[in-house]
């Protein structure tokens, strides 16, 4: 949702990004306010999940220009678990799988190291199970998974619905899913979007990287911007998702050679 | 003895490390320090002996005199050996190793640490595992005051004299790859034998644990286990090696385990000596049809230390499953040769060893699967998984699958990595940092093989003493 004067919860200003050398995010501006739900929708190597790594902190990438401010802090100087700490949080487009690691301890150190940080009191297993359970019902999760290894063996829709568990735990200010959609059968969408829709407010903010209009039938965006080559071209609300499904990316290509011309 | 030992550098393994000479003379001087002699009392059952121990007491001399008198045609191996090529020796031979602390004959020995003054009691209590029967030796002389039987089942006989019948008794030291040199050395200088024998479809409650002490004061010991599961029962057993004192030992173990028909053994295998402790451990283990046999084999002590493998089927429909870890951390070395034979159709190995080495640390795995043109419809897998943590480290990995029989199924792997960049990432984005994150993935790694184990309390001692051992180089 749009509300008038709300507080800024980060702001994007020329950020540029390599990896190994090569430039992948070239100048990306984007502010992102609470209430709002964004999302960034491009072809595959437009540099999409290169800026919802970068923002979380993957240490491949290197930050060559460009500033980002969160919550009026400079997100960029912080480690990836502080920035967790303080509330980015990342649902990831392929969750990894932690053999020997029970995602239950799993879930309790990271819902501890948020607690900590927040100078609240940490939770023993015991206590600890009551708050999962009552989060396993946002993503409709069967407990049997909190007993096994961190997505070991988890099927496409399991892990993309523990990332969503994960993000009901911590209750981040900025939630960012990187095609949290892809792979899901129309079932798990479903339950995945609606675990999403139940966990934004007014005082968070969502940003949502897809590349298919589909997601947004679920998780109705506030607004759409295009990426293309490393850059934001293109911003609008709810229509542009729709122009885009029509005309297909080839679209902007030709936006884009009509500007060049 | 005229014989002098000198330091060799363990990085140049190319070049022969000593003469054949000064190995063999080593060798000798090993079986001087402990072997009974002709004139000496060799052998003393454990508990009680009965009319049939005298028997066994001329079968034991008899072996024993063999295995010396072959001992000295023979040489410690030199990474010139095949089975030796990437475990080089000279830290043994570099040992100056000193007679028993616990002098004089066996009886003498066993009077000795009775009087408890020698081992207090207090001293071995770190090592002791709830819920379990305690056996303990002291630098392979049983210490019955150290010992606890605790509630074992009426059905299983532990080292009484009169279950070690001749026939019995002929098949020490007549398993597999028995003539091996350091197995050799064993047999010629054993003291007590820890024997344990599970009556026909006996099934023990609690695991036994057999708790072998080093003194670790330039001291050697041969502990030698014979365990023997008649058909139908079902025992666990913890082996355990460990050091009471700081200083430099060599404990050359040898375990044979027979498994009858329709058994089910449980095995596991602590190695957690002090640094400076030279370990050469073999299990030799032979399996009846329907048998299956689990061996959990953990290394964490030593500067070098070595695990033989023998498992060989001698029936159908049996199953062997091997796992294993070691941690080389410092400049340890960490050595595990398997073996597994296949004999017979319609049989199964499952085998995961896992290492880390950090720092200078070493670890060699060398896998032998044989599968000869009898054993069809064969099932068996292998993977050898290592976690290097260091560029100093080294790991030498090495699948060895024979297979002649053509309707069989058999897998392996080996992989050597670093923690995962992206394992770590996805845990920090959790607000775990980083350290704590690598702690998380090391300890994961280990505790995959740790929580096999049937002892809560030893998987929490070693998965801290893994923790000890890895957090250094984070």
């Amino acid at each position: 949702m749009i509300i008038e004067d709300s507080d800024v919860i980060v702001s994007i200003k020329g950020l540029s990004a390599e990896i190994d050398g090569t430039p992948i995010l070239k100048g990306v501006d984007l502010e992102i306010k609470a209430g709002e739900v964004h999302a960034i929708m491009g072809r595959n190597g437009s540099g999409k999940s290169t800026l919802s790594k970068v923002l979380a902190g993957h240490p491949a990438y290197t930050v060559t220009s460009g500033e980002v401010v969160f919550h009026g802090e400079d997100l960029l100087e912080l480690e990836p678990e502080v920035r967790s700490r303080k509330g980015v949080f990342l649902a990831f487009q392929y969750p990894l799988e932690i053999p020997g690691v029970s995602n239950l301890d799993f879930l309790r150190a990271a819902y501890n190291s948020r607690r900590k940080a927040q100078g609240l009191e940490e939770l023993d297993a015991f206590e600890f199970d009551e708050v999962v359970e009552e989060k396993l019902d946002v993503v409709k999760m069967d407990p049997a998974f909190l007993t096994r290894s961190v997505n070991e063996g988890f099927s496409g829709g399991e892990k993309k619905r523990n990332e969503i568990l994960q993000m009901a735990l911590l209750e981040p200010s900025l939630a960012i899913l990187d095609e949290t959609d892809s792979g899901l059968d129309i079932d798990a969408l479903r339950i995945v979007a609606e675990g999403v829709n139940q966990l934004t407010n007014a005082t968070n903010a969502t940003l949502m990287i897809t590349h298919y209009q589909r997601l947004l039938d679920y998780i109705q965006p506030d607004f759409i911007h295009v990426m293309h080559d490393g850059q934001i071209i293109r911003t609008g609300g709810k229509e542009l998702a729709l122009e885009l499904e029509a005309k297909g990316y080839d679209w902007i290509d030709e936006q884009l050679a009509v500007g060049a011309a | 003895m005229g014989f002098t030992t000198e330091r060799i550098s363990n990085s140049d393994r190319a070049i022969d490390p000593s003469p054949v000479e000064k190995r063999a003379a080593y060798l000798a001087k090993l079986l001087a320090l402990t072997h009974p002699g002709r004139d000496a009392s060799p052998f003393v059952a454990l508990f009680q002996v009965d009319s049939t121990a005298n028997l066994v007491f001329q079968g034991i001399e008899t072996l024993q005199n063999q295995a010396a008198a072959r001992i000295l045609e023979l040489a410690i191996p030199s990474p010139r050996d095949e089975n030796w090529r990437f475990t080089d020796l000279s830290k043994l031979l570099a040992l100056d190793l000193a007679a028993a602390a616990v002098a004089g004959q066996l009886d003498e020995r066993h009077q000795q640490l009775d009087e408890g003054s020698f081992v207090p009691a207090e001293a071995i209590a770190p090592y002791c595992l709830p819920g379990t029967s305690r056996l303990v030796f002291v630098d392979g002389v049983y210490a019955a005051h150290l010992s606890d039987l605790g509630s074992v089942a009426d059905t299983i006989t532990l080292g009484q004299g009169s279950s070690l019948t001749m026939t019995a008794l002929e098949s020490l030291a007549k398993l597999p790859d028995a003539d091996e040199v350091f197995t050799t050395l064993n047999t010629a200088s054993f003291q007590d034998v820890a024997v344990i024998r599970a009556q026909p479809n006996a099934v023990l409650a609690q695991p036994i644990h057999l708790l072998f002490v080093s003194i670790a004061d330039r001291t050697l010991a041969h502990p030698r286990c014979w365990i023997r599961a008649e058909t139908g029962s079902n025992i666990t057993l913890i082996e355990d090696y460990v050091s009471l004192g700081e200083g430099s030992s060599f404990t050359n173990a040898v375990t044979e385990v027979v498994l009858g028909e329709n058994t089910v053994v449980n095995h596991s295998r602590i190695q957690r000596e002090n640094a400076q402790a030279v370990h050469i451990g073999k299990t030799a283990v032979i399996q009846a049809r329907d048998s299956r046999y689990c061996n959990i084999a953990v290394q964490l002590g030593g500067g070098l230390s070595r695990h033989n493998l023998e498992v060989h089927h001698q029936g159908t429909q049996v199953q062997s499953n091997v796992y294993g870890l070691a941690i080389a951390a410092a400049d340890q070395l960490m050595d595990t040769h398997s073996n597994i034979q296949y004999n017979e159709p319609h049989c199964q190995s499952n085998q995961l060893y896992k290492a880390i080495a950090t720092d200078r640390g070493r670890s060699v795995f060398n896998g032998r699967i044989n599968v000869p043109q009898k054993a069809q419809q064969t099932n068996a897998t292998q993977l050898n998984r290592n976690l290097l943590l260091s560029h100093r480290a080294r790991i030498d990995t090495k699948p060895q699958l024979e297979i002649v029989a053509d309707n069989v199924k058999c897998t392996h792997g080996a992989t050597v990595s670093q923690l995962e960049d992206n394992q770590v990432f996805y845990l920090q984005s959790r607000g775990i940092d980083r350290v704590s994150a690598q702690k998380l993935l090391i300890e994961a790694f280990a505790l995959e093989i740790l929580h096999k184990l049937p002892s809560e309390h030893l998987r929490q001692t070693l998965a801290t003493s893994v923790m000890r051992l890895t957090e250094e180089v984070l």
